[in-house]
């Protein structure tokens, strides 16, 4: 064994995974999250298609992508594979248990199979879609020296494009004509249905309580542990990876859910 | 008082185990929790059956040698206490207490109440020293060491290596224990020489006495007698990956 | 003999007097020879060590140590010596050496640094220790103890012990009872932890290279002679209940005191004498046993059940003022008592060192009230230490420092408890876990108990006993504490065996055993140890009686502290004779042992243990007996001033004790002299 693979495969070494990828998929979610919230422009989903678009086709975002994809699943297995191991270090468990640790810190490996199921779910309801479904498109006219759309059509089914998208300026230059793939359109569907936005909820449930455990773990894991930044930590933990990042995930179908009734 | 006990009984290493119920009266608040047993198994030699095998030394709270897991936690209820300082009015009359062996693959049980700990022996063997043969040192005062650091390690150098982080912890992790001394002499400047080798050497042994990896949970430090700090545990994360990442081994 | 079956306390006889047989009288045995290198005392050591024969590397790989024992003296034994390159064995009862009672030592350790610039030399700490000790320790031993003291602080802080220090970075020291200087080194309330951990791990770091083979639950149950010299142990896995041989060269018992003889006592519950036991049973002299330590502040009995005792670190009366009520049989709580019904007995009787007196002094003077009448608290046996007034004047302190001008009462207190707070918060936290009271709030209750023994087996300026190869360190010799034991220098002499003088003093013996090879354990004598040993297993399996080893144990504790406790006489000591007679036979006849002899068995290492005890118990008393004088620990009540002082007798008992085994309840004493050449001899004095 070289002392890479020596090093990552010990005890600390699997643990060392568990915290870059999952800082990594943080970081992911603060991207994503400040990403969607242009679900709540109301545009009818023009700022939030065009910025889907981005991100599908931007060549180092596509790059950084893949590394996120590869992530979720190495931290998934390599979690998985500690939970299994851990739980065998403990052969015989005791009859009576009173734990002074929080549920979550002890949970770590249930909140990651709720969110593994979650984010199957999710990736195929909308990036699958997205990328192999037959999404609909829809035309946004804008006049450009006001920045306000004057129109909006849906395409016929069967329309397609070349592109993910077409951008066509009007003969006198003073509006112009955006056609691309209705992925907002996708969502405000998907989340007039009550079970998947209830399912959303929970899988944001589990996000809270994976990284109010998790975040602060992972910095425990890297080293860092000092009377002065634990307060950071523990302010970043809780405020924003458990309580604002899931509510403003959550709000999302439920914006859908409450917009349709 | 009057209690009632359920304690594991188990022959020896190989034979199978069972919880088995004895009540006891007359238990005074101002004994201790041993003394507690000390009475239980004077009344079963009467009864002619065999007492029960824990494992017990000082009886103030040092050697470590003693390893209840009592009503679900490690050392019983109270916190910063070990088992054979705590006393019969943490308790009330009527109590039902279950107690049980440190549960740990890496601590094997050997009869009822005792368990084998060598694994913690086998850790310091694999480097947590310093290697100072005798006759080599100098005078003690020509190494200032900062009081901040000669403090720092002595709150870690206070483990009483009684397991009680394993038992508490939901992997069996002896991370709190083995972070302990590498903390110790990784904060003194005795330690320096061999910073690197002894973390590297102590992680290796601990992973491969059967202890399972570290989830940050806190209830070791939560369980410990000594209340030792989980800024150890990320400590030892520092120094094993710095090592790891910067030593000379291949 | 038949009442004593009924168990009976027998009535004295004149003629059930033990009967011993004396050496001439102040001339040293010719069968003690302490090999005191010749030459002025500072050159003795230098000169020995420069010229002891030596071992060379290669015969060293063939030369087997076994160490018994793995505490202070034992792991630093077996560590040094392996590093030098013999092969060593060592071997305890707990289930891992660090377990061993030198873990639970407090204060700390006295090293002649001088680093506090306080006047402090090896002469000074030689000459206190001597003092200390009354004049029954030898010369020669304490002061190559005083030389090597300050090797050991350099040796322990090598090894990352961390001792406790000064903002600069440089160690810090303080003072203990009985001495002018601050000499004690300390890890907080837990030096003896930390002590032992370095020697732990220079021990385990010899493990781990292989120099070490490391026995844990393994108990020595025999020693094995052959044509005179000791050739190897016989050891109980205690796990499996299998019988061992094992072979060495030599063999080192560091196995600790016997203070649990007392039953109720500061020693862990595992402490026992059986391995010096053993040994003396197969011809090694036994030195002083009736010297024992009673340490003034611990915490009293609460019952009944009461498994053992707790120390309060002697660091404690620093600070805390002793006192009982003036009246007798008073019942008001402590707090109720007005300042001038309360009779602060230490204070009164010795003004130059009040509260600070040594430790045997400070036991003797609270016994002294509580037998009066005088003591406090539910059983009536303990006197109360107070840090109400300490909490005051460093409340005061406080203030002054803060500028906080006419500070209220209470401002005073909370300022003053946390000073306390910070000194010592870790013993007000284990008073308050055992007993369940606030010693912020209300006076602690203390009262005396068993604490260290400075008997032990004899031995030469080598540590060698009479059985050449076998020696003993530590607590397990007869030490170089004399009558009575200074604080912190327990550990002092338990890694100066072990790390400085042993290395130095076993090459002596070894390098006459380079031709001897490997020592095979089929020898008759093996053999026979063996069978002796199973002998004794089967017997206590097979008396199946009704009473436990601990009852027994309980019941020989009583008669050793009510009649060789703290105060003796002979009357007393002659009948607890009879009475330790009679307890011997009715354990053989009653004794319940459960379980079998091929297991993990506590009770059978417990009875074993008890027994072994028994005996011991009675050569004490007979000691006790011999020692017409009080000195030290040693308080004989027919031997005292009319103040209640001690009355040394330097003419007549000037001497080492050794007894010799001659078969049950059958010794001869054999002397050795000492001599005074570099001390001026004075009655101590603490008033």
């Amino acid at each position: 064994m070289s002392w890479l693979t020596q090093t990552l495969s010990s005890s600390i070494g699997k643990k060392l995974i568990m915290a870059l990828t999952g800082l990594f998929l943080c970081t992911f979610l603060i991207v994503h999250m400040i990403g969607n919230l242009q679900l709540f422009k109301s545009d009818e989903g023009l700022a939030f298609n065009t910025y889907t678009v981005f991100m599908t086709t931007n060549p180092f975002i596509k790059t950084i992508s893949y590394g996120l994809y590869a992530f979720i699943l190495i931290h998934a297995f390599d979690g998985l594979y500690l939970a299994y191991i851990n739980q065998k270090a403990r052969a015989k468990k005791y009859a009576k248990v009173n734990n002074q640790s929080t549920w979550a810190s002890r949970n770590m490996g249930i909140l990651g199979t709720v969110l593994l199921v979650y984010l199957v779910v999710h990736m195929g309801d909308f990036w699958y879609e997205y990328k192999f479904g037959h999404l609909p498109f829809k035309e946004y006219t804008i006049d450009l020296s006001e920045g306000t759309i004057i129109d909006t059509r849906q395409m016929p089914d069967g329309f397609m494009l070349n592109s993910k998208i077409e951008e066509r300026l009007s003969d006198d230059n003073k509006s112009k004509t955006v056609i691309v793939k209705d992925l907002y359109q996708e969502a405000e569907s998907s989340f007039a249905n009550p079970l998947l936005v209830l399912f959303y909820i929970l899988g944001m449930a589990a996000v809270s309580f994976h990284l109010v455990h998790g975040f602060r773990s992972a910095w425990q894991t890297l080293g860092a542990n000092h009377p002065k930044y634990n307060p950071l930590f523990n302010f970043l933990g809780v405020w924003l990876f458990a309580i604002i990042i899931p509510i403003a995930f959550a709000a999302m179908p439920v914006y859908f859910f409450l917009k349709q009734l | 008082m009057s209690l009632t006990l359920k304690v594991w009984r188990q022959k020896n290493k190989d034979s199978e185990g069972s919880l088995e119920t004895y009540a006891l009266e007359g238990i005074s608040p101002d004994m201790s929790f041993l003394e507690m047993f000390d009475v239980l198994n004077e009344q079963l030699i009467h009864e002619n059956k065999e007492p029960i095998a824990f494992d017990h030394d000082c009886r103030e709270g040092i050697c470590g040698s003693c390893s209840m897991h009592i009503n679900g936690r490690p050392h019983g209820p109270l916190t910063g206490v070990a088992t054979c300082q705590l006393h019969m009015r943490s308790f009330s009359d009527g109590d039902t207490i279950v107690v049980e062996p440190w549960r740990a693959v890496a601590f094997p049980v050997m009869k009822d109440l005792v368990v084998d700990r060598s694994s913690f022996d086998r850790i310091i063997s694999a480097g947590g020293f310093v290697s100072v043969n005798t006759g080599n040192a100098r005078d003690a005062n020509s190494l200032p060491v900062p009081k901040e650091n000669a403090d720092e390690a002595f709150m870690a150098a206070a483990c009483i290596g009684c397991g009680a982080c394993v038992a508490a912890c939901k992997n069996a992790s002896a991370m709190l224990f083995t972070s302990a001394k590498i903390s110790q002499l990784a904060l003194l400047p005795q330690g320096q020489a061999e910073r690197k080798l002894r973390a590297e050497k102590m992680v290796a042994q601990m992973d491969s006495e059967g202890f399972g990896a570290c989830t940050n949970t806190g209830a070791c430090s939560a369980e410990c007698p000594k209340e030792i700090s989980m800024e150890n545990i990320a400590r030892m994360n520092r120094e094993y990956l710095g090592a790891k990442l910067t030593s000379s081994r291949v | 003999m038949s009442e004593w079956v009924n168990n009976n306390i027998p009535t004295f006889t004149h003629s059930d007097i033990p009967t011993f047989t004396y050496s001439k009288l102040n001339m040293t045995s010719p069968q003690l020879d302490s090999k005191i290198p010749a030459g002025p005392i500072e050159d003795k050591w230098t000169k020995y060590k420069s010229s002891v024969p030596l071992v060379n590397p290669s015969n060293k790989r063939r030369i087997e140590v076994i160490v018994v024992g793995t505490g202070l003296a034992g792991a630093s034994a077996a560590a040094s010596l392996a590093e030098m390159g013999y092969k060593v064995k060592a071997f305890c009862f707990q289930d891992s050496p660090r377990r061993a009672h030198s873990i639970a030592a407090q204060g700390g350790i006295n090293a002649a640094k001088n680093y506090q610039n306080d006047g402090d030399s090896i002469y000074r700490l030689f000459y206190d220790t001597v003092k200390g000790g009354d004049y029954r320790s030898r010369e020669a031993n304490v002061y190559r103890l005083s030389e090597v003291s300050g090797s050991i602080i350099d040796q322990c802080v090598a090894q990352g012990v961390p001792f406790a220090r000064e903002y600069g970075g440089l160690l810090s020291n303080r003072s203990f009872g009985g001495v002018q200087v601050q000499r004690t080194f300390y890890a907080a309330g837990q030096t003896g932890q930390q002590l032992l951990l370095g020697a732990y791990s220079a021990l385990q770091r010899q493990v781990g290279i292989g120099a070490v083979q490391m026995y844990t639950r393994h108990e020595m149950l025999d020693v094995v002679k052959i044509d005179g010299k000791c050739r190897g142990i016989i050891a109980r896995n205690l796990v499996t209940g299998e019988i061992e041989r094992h072979s060495g060269h030599a063999v080192l018992l560091c196995s600790g005191g016997y203070g649990n003889v007392f039953y109720l006592s500061t020693n862990a519950m595992g402490c026992n004498v059986t391995a010096a036991w053993k040994a003396h049973r197969r011809g090694a002299f036994f030195g002083n046993p009736c010297f024992t330590q009673i340490h003034p502040t611990c915490i009293p009995v609460s019952g009944e059940h009461q498994s053992k005792l707790t120390l309060m670190s002697e660091s404690l009366r620093n600070d805390g003022r002793i006192w009982v009520p003036k009246k007798k049989d008073d019942n008001r709580p402590a707090n109720q008592i007005p300042e001038a019904e309360r009779d602060y007995y230490l204070e009164r009787r010795y003004p130059a060192f009040g509260n600070l007196v040594p430790r045997d002094i400070a036991s003797r003077a609270a016994k002294e009230r509580c037998d009066a009448g005088y003591g406090v608290g539910p059983s009536k046996m303990a006197v109360y230490l107070d840090y109400a007034s300490a909490i005051e004047r460093y409340g005061k302190g406080e203030a002054n420092k803060n500028n906080i001008i006419n500070p209220t009462d209470e401002q005073v207190r909370e300022m003053g408890k946390d000073v306390v707070k910070e000194k010592y918060g870790n013993l007000f936290d284990m008073y308050k876990q055992i007993t369940g009271e606030d010693p912020y709030e209300v006076p602690m209750r203390i009262y005396p108990a068993v604490h260290y023994t400075m008997g032990g087996l004899w031995v030469d300026y080598n540590l060698m006993t009479t059985v050449p190869g076998l020696y003993a360190l530590g607590e397990a010799n007869f030490s170089d504490h004399g009558a009575n034991r200074l604080g912190a220098s327990a550990l002092m002499q338990g890694l100066a065996d072990g790390y400085f003088v042993i290395p130095y003093t076993v090459g002596s013996y070894l390098a006459g055993e380079i031709r001897t090879g490997e020592i095979p354990t089929d020898h008759e004598a093996f053999v026979q140890a063996e069978k002796d040993v199973k002998d004794k297993i089967a017997k206590l399996l097979s008396v199946k009686g009704q009473t436990s080893p601990e009852h027994f144990h309980r019941e020989l504790g009583k008669i050793m502290w009510d009649k060789c406790g703290m105060a003796r006489n002979a009357k007393d000591l002659q009948s607890a004779i009879l009475e330790i007679r009679a307890l011997r036979k009715r354990f053989w006849e009653d004794v319940r042992v459960m379980g079998s002899a091929d297991e993990l068995n506590p009770e059978l290492d417990k009875a074993s243990r008890v027994s072994d005890f028994m005996e011991l118990g009675e050569l004490m008393c007979q000691d006790a007996l011999d020692r017409n004088e009080s000195c030290g620990g040693h308080f004989r009540e027919e031997y005292q001033t009319e103040e209640g002082e001690a009355t040394r007798d330097d003419e007549n008992y000037m001497y080492v004790s050794a007894w010799e085994y001659n078969g049950e309840s059958n010794w001869q004493l054999h002397k050795e002299e000492l001599e005074y050449e570099n001390i001026k001899i004075a009655q101590r004095s603490y008033k």
